[in-house]
């Protein structure tokens, strides 16, 4: 933030206010202003056809308003087309997993950077080449594993799988900020007789509370979002979650657009509502998970 | 400190749970995944050993290395992309008022599931009633292109949400890369009269380097599984014309049910990623690698 005042000034001063480089900055807000009228456009047109029925879609402009919006269109999915179960499948495997993987993350995080021992190198190797794994080479065993072990078609192959694929970034979003975090409370509760637990649940597990929520938040898009684990796990439609449901339903209903645009807004709002309400976490998150590869 | 710090119990029970959750579901399942490789295999009954079969039948299947092509074509876009992210990350630097919404804004497509991204390109690919033919329509061109069912250009089609989806990944990323660019560097390059574009290709590109590296890695190996936008789009038709690696071997596991063959091309994207990996590292190695923190 300072650095960016700073330059802001220099360049007012360097630049005055002369007139090219008025245009010039005109140009350079014209293109940014591109960019982000072609990345919210779609959006809006999908928000606005899912408030049309077919006949409006098909004989109004793209980008006009109906005569009406049609929120029944809502309603007929949610209470016809199994959205309203498999979106309460969605909260509640994705908050399970969540809680699970920040609990685990936070343990081997504080261990490998609080604590000492050998093989701490290695472990966090291991958990940083899992950055580089693609899932698709795991699908087939773990499709027969969840096979022989009857967890196909039940949660726990989801569940299970969110957790241990979302540690390793977890643990690589934590790893820089308990980097930075200063040891002398830890230490002095050291001297104090304090154990390792309860310095862990009580010191610093509260001292991490914004890269939590950053870690949280992340863990969240991702499972949120994610396909192809529950479109090969899960064949019921009890425990399908909205990503394949939604493909289910889209392919029952193909020629309503109205329901379709429905269906994909209601599986897209909680990641719209979290933007708005935590848009600089997110942010966060993605820069510091970006740095793999 | 240490004698609390080193708690070898403690340590285990932290660390142990995480461990074996990667080990079991992402270490062991990719050694399997080569394993089955050499099995022939229908993934319910007994499995016979064929030795490198699968393997010698991958290099001569054309249908596989079709896919491939469409791999690597897409890799090479997403890497060329990159290019046009980076201009708009530089005019984004270039001390624009309202920097921190745009890059938010562009952001938003990258939060939402692949799934409901392609569904909603359908809709907008939709030969009479998408959106963008729509719009092509009214700017006077009159053949509209059948975006997806076009066998020559489907991949070429794909290939935008793609781009749509990611933009404000790779934005953001170059964006917090330059803005840690030390401004001193930048003002003394202008005081000696260096113009933006010769700051830009002189100074700030080049120490933003090993971030660089890394968004070629990112894009190169994410092109190379991608899966879900393309199998909920196209299935990978018409005819093969958009079938990429991972959803060639999805349709071989879960459709063909040649689970051995499908191990095979698992195990084959998983050392295609290493490799690739560790070649653009290598390719890319700076001869000094600059510090500019």
């Amino acid at each position: 933030m300072q650095i960016e005042t700073i330059e802001r000034k220099t360049v007012t001063s360097a630049k005055g206010s002369k007139l090219p480089g008025q245009i010039g900055y005109g140009v350079l807000y014209l293109v940014l202003a591109v960019v982000a009228v072609i990345q919210v456009f779609p959006l809006l047109w999908l928000l606005l056809f899912s408030l049309k029925n077919n006949e409006e879609i098909f004989n109004l402009a793209p980008f006009a308003l109906p005569e009406r919006l049609r929120w029944e269109n809502y309603e007929k999915v949610w209470t016809q087309g199994h959205i309203s179960a498999y979106f309460f499948n969605s909260v509640w495997m994705t908050v399970v997993s969540v809680a699970v993987t920040i609990l685990l993350a936070s343990f081997v995080t504080f261990a490998l950077t609080r604590m000492k021992w050998k093989l701490q190198s290695f472990i966090l190797g291991l958990f940083m080449v899992g950055l580089m794994i693609p899932v698709h080479s795991t699908l087939i065993p773990l499709f027969s594993l969840f096979t022989k072990t009857h967890l196909t078609n039940h949660p726990l192959s989801i569940i299970l799988t969110y957790i241990t694929f979302n540690l390793p970034i977890t643990i690589m979003i934590m790893l820089g900020f308990y980097y930075t975090l200063p040891r002398e409370v830890e230490e002095a509760a050291v001297m104090d007789g304090c154990s390792v637990n309860r310095i862990f649940f009580s010191i610093t597990l509260p001292m991490t509370a914004s890269v939590l929520s950053t870690a949280v938040i992340i863990n969240m898009i991702y499972n949120w979002n994610e396909f192809i684990f529950v479109n090969t796990f899960i064949s019921s439609d009890k425990f399908k979650t909205l990503t394949v449901g939604i493909q289910n339903f889209i392919g029952q209903y193909t020629t309503d657009w109205g329901a379709i645009g429905a269906t994909l807004m209601i599986s897209i709002l909680p990641i719209l509502l979290a933007f708005v309400l935590l848009s600089n976490r997110i942010v966060e998150g993605i820069a510091a998970g970006s740095v793999k590869g | 400190m240490n004698k609390v710090m080193s708690n070898k119990s403690v340590i285990a029970l932290y660390v142990i749970p995480s461990l074996l959750l990667i080990l079991a579901l992402i270490y062991m399942p990719i050694l399997l995944t080569g394993y089955y490789g050499l099995m022939k295999w229908d993934g319910v009954g007994k499995m016979s050993f064929i030795g490198l079969h699968n393997y010698t039948e991958l290099i001569r299947d054309e249908l596989f290395w079709n896919s491939a092509k469409h791999s690597f074509l897409l890799a090479i876009f997403s890497t060329l992309s990159l290019v046009v992210y980076l201009i708009v990350a530089l005019v984004l630097s270039a001390q624009i008022r309202g920097a921190n919404t745009f890059r938010k804004i562009y952001l938003i497509p990258m939060l939402l599931s692949s799934v409901a991204i392609a569904q909603l390109w359908l809709k907008i690919f939709h030969p009479t009633n998408g959106v963008l033919n729509h719009i092509l329509a009214s700017l006077g061109i009159e053949h509209t292109p059948e975006w997806l069912s076009n066998p020559s250009i489907v991949l070429y089609a794909i290939f935008i949400p793609i781009l749509w989806q990611y933009a404000g990944f790779y934005i953001l990323i170059y964006y917090a890369a330059l803005k840690n660019v030390p401004s001193s560097l930048i003002e003394s390059a202008r005081i000696d009269g260096a113009s933006p574009w010769r700051i830009a290709l002189s100074i700030r590109i080049p120490l933003i380097a090993e971030v660089m590296k890394v968004t070629v890695v990112l894009a190169v190996v994410g092109s190379l599984k991608y899966f879900d936008l393309i199998y909920v789009m196209t299935g990978g038709g018409p005819n093969g014309s958009s079938e990429v690696m991972a959803s060639y071997m999805y349709r071989k596991a879960f459709k063909e049910y040649d689970f051995g063959y499908a191990s095979a091309i698992g195990f084959f994207l998983l050392l295609i990623c290493l490799v690739m990996t560790w070649l653009i590292r290598r390719a890319t190695v700076t001869k000094d690698s600059i510090q500019y923190s």
